[in-house]
C-alpha cells in the first residue's frame, strides 16, 4: 500500500484516483521546542510589561532616593559577569550533551548552577541592603518598579536553578535519553533567555538609572 | 491559640458567611440541594470511577473540549442569573422604591456578571470548540501537548470555582469587571472581593495561556500532509489567530494583575498616586490585554459562521483568501486600538485620533467578512437548519453592533457616550450577537459529531427565536437610554419616564430566560430521542471539512489513517472523488496515557488561591509546595504513551463499516 503515497497530482480530475490517506504511520514533528519557544515569548511579554512600568515609574521618586543614589554599578558588574558566564557554561554543557558525554555535561551543569546561585546571592544582598536602609519596594514608585522588574528576573533564575537540579537528577537516573535531551534544550533556551532579559535590565535599569 | 487560628484561617471568620443576606442564603440552599442531588445521582449510578477514568483524567482533546463546553454552559446559568437580577432591579427601583438589591450587592452582581460571562462562559466555550473541532479539522490525533490540555482545563475550573466560592464565602469585587484602581486598591476595597477577582483570573489565566500555546503548536506542527497553510479550514485559521492573540495578550493580564496584587498584598506603589504610582498605567495595561481579548472571542465565532455558511449553502466559502487575510488583519489591528476604551483619559487630540482611526479601520476587514458570507449565500442552496439560522441572525445583529461601534470610535461622540448604557448596549450587541450566536451555531453544528446524534430542531428553533427577540428587547432600549444620557451600573433611577425602557429590557431578559430554558429542553429532548436522531454516517450536514469524514462520535484516535489533503474542503473533495474507507492494513496507533496530575494540580491551585485570598499563609505555603512537588514528580514519569493495537483499530473500524452498510 505504501507505494501509492507518491502518486498524486491535484486537479487531475475525478477520473484519476487520488490518494486521500497515508497508509504508513505518519509521525508529526515534535512540537516541544516550538511550544517552549512560544512560551518564552509570552514570558518575554511579562518582562515587557515590567519594563514599561519601569519606563513610566522609573523617575517617580516620591521624595525617596534616586537611582543614582542607591544603585551600585560595581555590584551589578560582578552580577552581570556571573550570569553571562553561566550562559557560556550552559553552552558547554549542551556541547557535551551532543557528544553524549554524561559526566562532563553534569559537571558543566553544576558550574552553571553555582554561577546562577552566585548571581542570586549578590542580588539578594543588594535587595537586603536596600530594604535595611528603608528603601524597600514600598518607598516609592521608582523602587516598586525596580524591585518588581529585577525581582521577577531573579525569581526566574531561581526557577531555572530548581529546574536544573531536577534535570540533573533525571539525567543521572535515566541517562541522556531523548526526552532528557529535549528537556535540557528547553532549559538551555530558558537560561539564555534570562541572560538576554538581564542585558535589558542591566542597560535600562542600572546603566540608565544611575544617570542624573 | 488565636495565633494558630490566624495562621490557619487568616482573615476568614464566621462573619464572612452571608447569614444576613436572604437572597444568598436562598441561592446557597438551591445550589447545595442541586449539588447534593447531582452527587447523589452520580453515586447511585456508580459513575465516579467512570467519570474519573474516562473524563477527569482524560487527555483526549474531544473529551476535554466537551468538558470545557459543560463548564461554560453551567457558568452561563450563573452569569445569566446575575443579568436577570440586574434587569429586575432596574425595572423596579424607581423613585421611592429602592428595589431589592442594596448597592453593595448590586455592585458585586454586575462585576461578577462581566467576569463570569467573559472568562468563564465565552472563553471556556470558545476554547472548548477549538479543542474539539480543530484537531479533527487538521487530521490530527490529538493536540501537541495532551497532558497540558487537561491541566489547562482544570486550572480554568479552579478559577471558576473561586468565583463561585465568593458567592457564599465573603464577597466578590464591587469594582466592575476590570477592577480599575484606585477603587480596587487596598484602601478602597479592603475586603476579599478584589482578591477573589485577582486569584480567580490568575489561575484561570495560566490555563488559558497554556492552552493557547498548545493549540498554536498543534496547528503549526500537526496538520495532515498536504494541508498547507492556505488550505486550512477557515475555523482552523481563526483558531490559529485566536491562539496567537492569547499567547500575545494574556501575559499582559498576568503582569497587570500581579502588579495589582503586589499593591494590595505588599504595599507597593504601581497604581497609588501618593507615592508616584499611576493608575492610568493599569487602565492602559488591562486594555492592551482587554481589546485583543474581544477578538480572541469573536474570531473563532467568525470561523464557525464561515463553516456553517459554506456547509448550508452547499458552496465553497466565497473568497477564502480574503477571509484569511481579513482574519489576520483583524488580529494585528486588535493590538492598535486599546486606547479607545478611555478616550477621556486626556491624552490629547492626536493620540485619540490615531486610536479612533485604527478602530474604524477594523470595520473594513470585518465588513469584508460579512460580504464574503453574503456572497456565499448568494445563489447558494440555503438550508435553514438551526446553525444557519443563528448565522443569519448574527449577520443582521452584528452589523448593528458594528455600526454603533464605529460611532463610539469617534472620539468626540465617545466623550458624551462613554460610560453610558449606549456602550453597554454596544458591547452586548457584538458579544451576544457575535460570540454567543456563533457558539450556539457551533454547538448545534458539531453536536452530532461529538455525541453521535443531532439536536432536536423544534426546541432549537424555540431557543433561537426567544434568544433573538429577547436580545432585541433587552438591548435596544439600552441604546435609547444611553443616547438620553443614562450612565451604566445604576441600581436606582429618579426619573419615572425611563421606566418604560427598563421594563422593555427586563421583558427581553425574560425572553432570553425562556430561550435558555428551551436550550436545556433541547438537550433533554434530543437525549430522549437520541436513537431517532442518530447520525450513523458521521456526516449529517453533508459537510466539507475533515471532521465529517470520521465517525460520530469519533474513535479515540480520530483517524485510522492520517488523511492526505489536496485542496480546501478536504472531505468535500474526498466525496467528489468517491473516496473509499480503507478496510484493512491497520497499524498500531501511538496514543498518550490518561493522567490525574492535571486534576490534582487544579485542585491544589484552588486551595492555594483560596488561601491567598483569605491570608491563610500557612495553607498557602503548603499548597504551593504541594503544587511544586506534584509538578516535579510528574516530570519523573517517562512512561506517557502506549499503542492502540492494530486489532483494536480493526475492530472499531469494522463496526463502523457494518454500521454504514446497514444504513445505506
Amino acid at each position: 500500500m505504501s507505494d501509492m503515497s507518491s502518486t498524486m497530482t491535484p486537479g487531475s480530475g475525478p477520473s484519476e484516483k487520488l490518494l486521500f490517506h497515508e497508509a504508513r504511520d505518519v509521525h508529526t514533528a515534535n512540537g516541544t521546542l516550538l511550544g517552549f519557544w512560544v512560551y518564552l515569548m509570552s514570558d518575554c511579554l511579562i518582562f515587557a510589561c515590567l519594563f514599561a512600568a519601569y519606563g513610566v515609574l522609573g523617575r517617580e521618586y516620591a521624595g525617596g532616593p534616586t537611582g543614582a543614589e542607591v544603585l551600585e554599578l560595581p555590584t551589578v558588574a560582578l552580577n552581570t559577569t556571573l550570569l553571562l558566564l553561566s550562559s557560556i557554561t550552559y553552552g558547554f554543557a549542551v556541547l557535551e550533551m551532543q557528544r553524549d558525554r554524561k559526566n562532563p555535561m553534569l559537571v558543566w551543569l553544576v558550574i552553571t548552577g553555582l554561577l546562577g546561585a552566585g548571581f542570586l546571592t549578590v542580588e539578594l544582598r543588594e535587595f537586603a541592603h536596600l530594604i535595611a536602609e528603608g528603601n524597600g519596594p514600598q518607598r516609592s514608585a521608582f523602587l516598586t518598579s525596580f524591585f518588581s522588574l529585577v525581582g521577577t528576573h531573579g525569581l526566574h533564575v531561581t526557577c531555572g536553578i530548581l529546574w536544573l537540579i531536577v534535570l540533573m537528577v533525571q539525567v543521572m537516573k535515566k541517562g541522556l535519553i531523548h526526552a532528557n535531551k529535549r528537556r535540557l534544550l528547553c532549559l538551555s533556551m530558558f537560561w539564555h533567555f534570562l541572560d538576554v532579559v538581564w542585558v535589558g535590565v542591566f542597560s535600562f535599569v542600572y546603566l540608565m538609572g544611575v544617570l542624573p | 491559640m488565636p495565633d494558630l487560628t490566624k495562621l490557619l484561617f487568616g482573615r476568614l471568620t464566621l462573619e464572612s458567611l452571608p447569614f444576613h443576606e436572604p437572597i444568598l442564603i436562598g441561592t446557597f440552599a438551591v445550589v447545595a440541594l442541586g449539588g447534593i442531588a447531582l452527587l447523589g445521582v452520580i453515586t447511585y449510578y456508580r459513575l465516579w470511577g467512570y467519570l474519573w477514568r474516562e473524563w477527569f483524567t482524560s487527555i483526549d482533546h474531544k473529551k476535554i473540549g466537551i468538558m470545557y463546553m459543560i463548564l461554560g454552559f453551567v457558568m452561563l446559568l450563573r452569569g445569566f442569573s446575575d443579568a436577570i437580577m440586574m434587569r429586575a432591579q432596574q425595572a423596579i427601583a424607581f423613585g421611592d422604591n429602592m428595589g431589592y438589591l442594596p448597592p453593595e450587592h448590586y455592585d458585586q452582581i454586575f462585576t461578577a456578571h462581566g467576569v463570569i460571562m467573559i472568562f468563564f462562559v465565552a472563553m471556556p466555550m470558545v476554547t472548548g470548540l477549538m479543542n474539539f473541532v480543530m484537531p479533527l479539522q487538521i487530521g490530527a490525533r490529538d493536540v501537541a501537548f495532551p497532558f497540558l490540555n487537561n491541566f489547562s482545563f482544570w486550572m480554568t475550573v479552579a478559577g471558576a470555582l473561586l468565583v463561585m466560592a465568593s458567592l457564599f464565602i465573603g464577597e466578590f469585587a464591587r469594582t466592575g469587571w476590570l477592577a480599575y484602581p484606585p477603587l480596587s486598591d487596598i484602601a478602597s476595597s479592603p475586603d476579599a472581593g478584589v482578591d477573589y477577582y485577582i486569584w480567580a483570573l490568575q489561575i484561570a489565566g495560566v490555563g488559558t495561556l497554556l492552552s493557547g500555546i498548545n493549540l498554536l503548536v498543534t496547528i503549526v506542527k500537526m496538520r495532515a500532509p498536504g494541508m498547507t497553510i492556505m488550505k486550512m479550514p477557515v475555523f482552523t485559521w481563526t483558531a490559529l489567530c485566536t491562539n496567537v492573540l492569547i499567547v500575545a495578550a494574556f501575559p499582559v493580564l498576568t503582569a497587570v494583575l500581579a502588579m495589582l496584587a503586589l499593591d494590595r498584598y505588599v504595599g507597593t506603589n504601581f497604581f497609588t498616586t501618593a507615592s508616584g504610582g499611576n493608575a492610568m498605567m493599569y487602565i492602559n495595561f488591562i486594555w492592551i490585554w482587554g481589546h485583543p481579548e474581544v477578538y480572541i472571542l469573536v474570531l473563532p465565532a467568525f470561523g464557525i459562521y464561515s463553516e456553517v455558511t459554506a456547509t448550508f449553502c452547499r458552496k465553497p466559502l466565497f473568497g477564502y483568501a480574503s477571509m484569511v487575510y481579513a482574519t489576520v488583519v483583524i488580529t494585528v489591528l486588535s493590538y492598535l486600538v486599546w486606547l479607545h476604551h478611555f478616550f477621556t483619559m486626556g491624552s490629547g487630540a492626536s493620540v485619540n485620533s490615531f486610536f479612533g482611526i485604527t478602530t474604524m479601520i477594523i470595520s473594513i476587514p470585518t465588513g469584508a467578512k460579512i460580504f464574503n458570507w453574503l456572497f456565499t449565500m448568494y445563489r447558494g442552496r440555503v438550508e435553514f437548519e438551526i446553525p444557519m439560522m443563528w448565522t443569519v441572525a448574527f449577520m443582521v445583529t452584528f452589523v448593528i453592533g458594528g455600526m454603533t461601534g464605529v460611532l463610539l470610535a469617534v472620539p468626540p461622540a465617545d466623550f458624551s457616550l462613554h460610560n453610558s448604557l449606549f456602550l453597554v448596549a454596544h458591547f452586548h450587541n457584538v458579544i451576544i450577537g457575535g460570540v454567543l450566536f456563533g457558539l450556539f451555531a457551533g454547538i448545534n453544528y458539531w453536536f452530532p459529531k461529538a455525541f453521535g446524534f443531532r439536536l432536536d430542531r423544534f426546541w432549537g428553533k424555540c431557543s433561537f427565536w426567544f434568544w433573538l427577540i429577547g436580545f432585541y428587547f433587552a438591548f435596544m432600549p439600552l441604546y435609547v437610554m444611553g443616547l438620553m444620557g443614562v450612565t451604566r451600573r445604576l441600581n436606582h433611577f429618579d426619573d419615572p419616564s425611563l421606566r418604560i425602557w427598563t421594563y422593555l429590557a427586563a421583558f427581553g431578559a425574560f425572553l432570553i430566560l425562556l430561550g435558555i430554558g428551551c436550550t436545556i429542553m433541547q438537550f433533554y429532548v434530543s437525549f430522549r430521542r437520541r436513537v431517532e436522531l442518530r447520525d450513523v454516517t458521521g456526516d449529517p450536514w453533508h459537510g466539507r471539512t475533515l471532521e465529517w469524514s470520521t465517525s460520530s462520535p469519533p474513535p479515540p484516535y480520530n483517524f485510522a489513517f492520517t488523511p492526505r489533503i489536496h485542496d480546501h474542503d478536504a472531505w468535500w473533495m474526498m466525496k467528489k472523488y468517491k473516496y473509499e474507507r480503507p478496510l484493512d492494513g491497520f497499524l498500531p496507533i501511538h496514543m498518550p496515557h490518561n493522567t490525574g496530575t492535571g486534576f490534582i494540580l487544579g485542585a491544589l491551585s484552588f486551595v492555594f488561591g483560596f488561601a491567598m485570598i483569605w491570608y491563610m499563609w500557612l495553607v498557602a505555603a503548603l499548597s504551593f509546595l504541594a503544587i511544586l512537588v506534584v509538578a516535579i514528580t510528574h516530570t519523573f514519569n517517562y512512561d506517557r504513551d502506549y499503542y492502540i493495537p492494530a486489532d483494536e483499530v480493526r475492530r472499531v473500524e469494522q463496526s463502523r463499516t457494518e454500521l454504514l452498510a446497514s444504513h445505506v
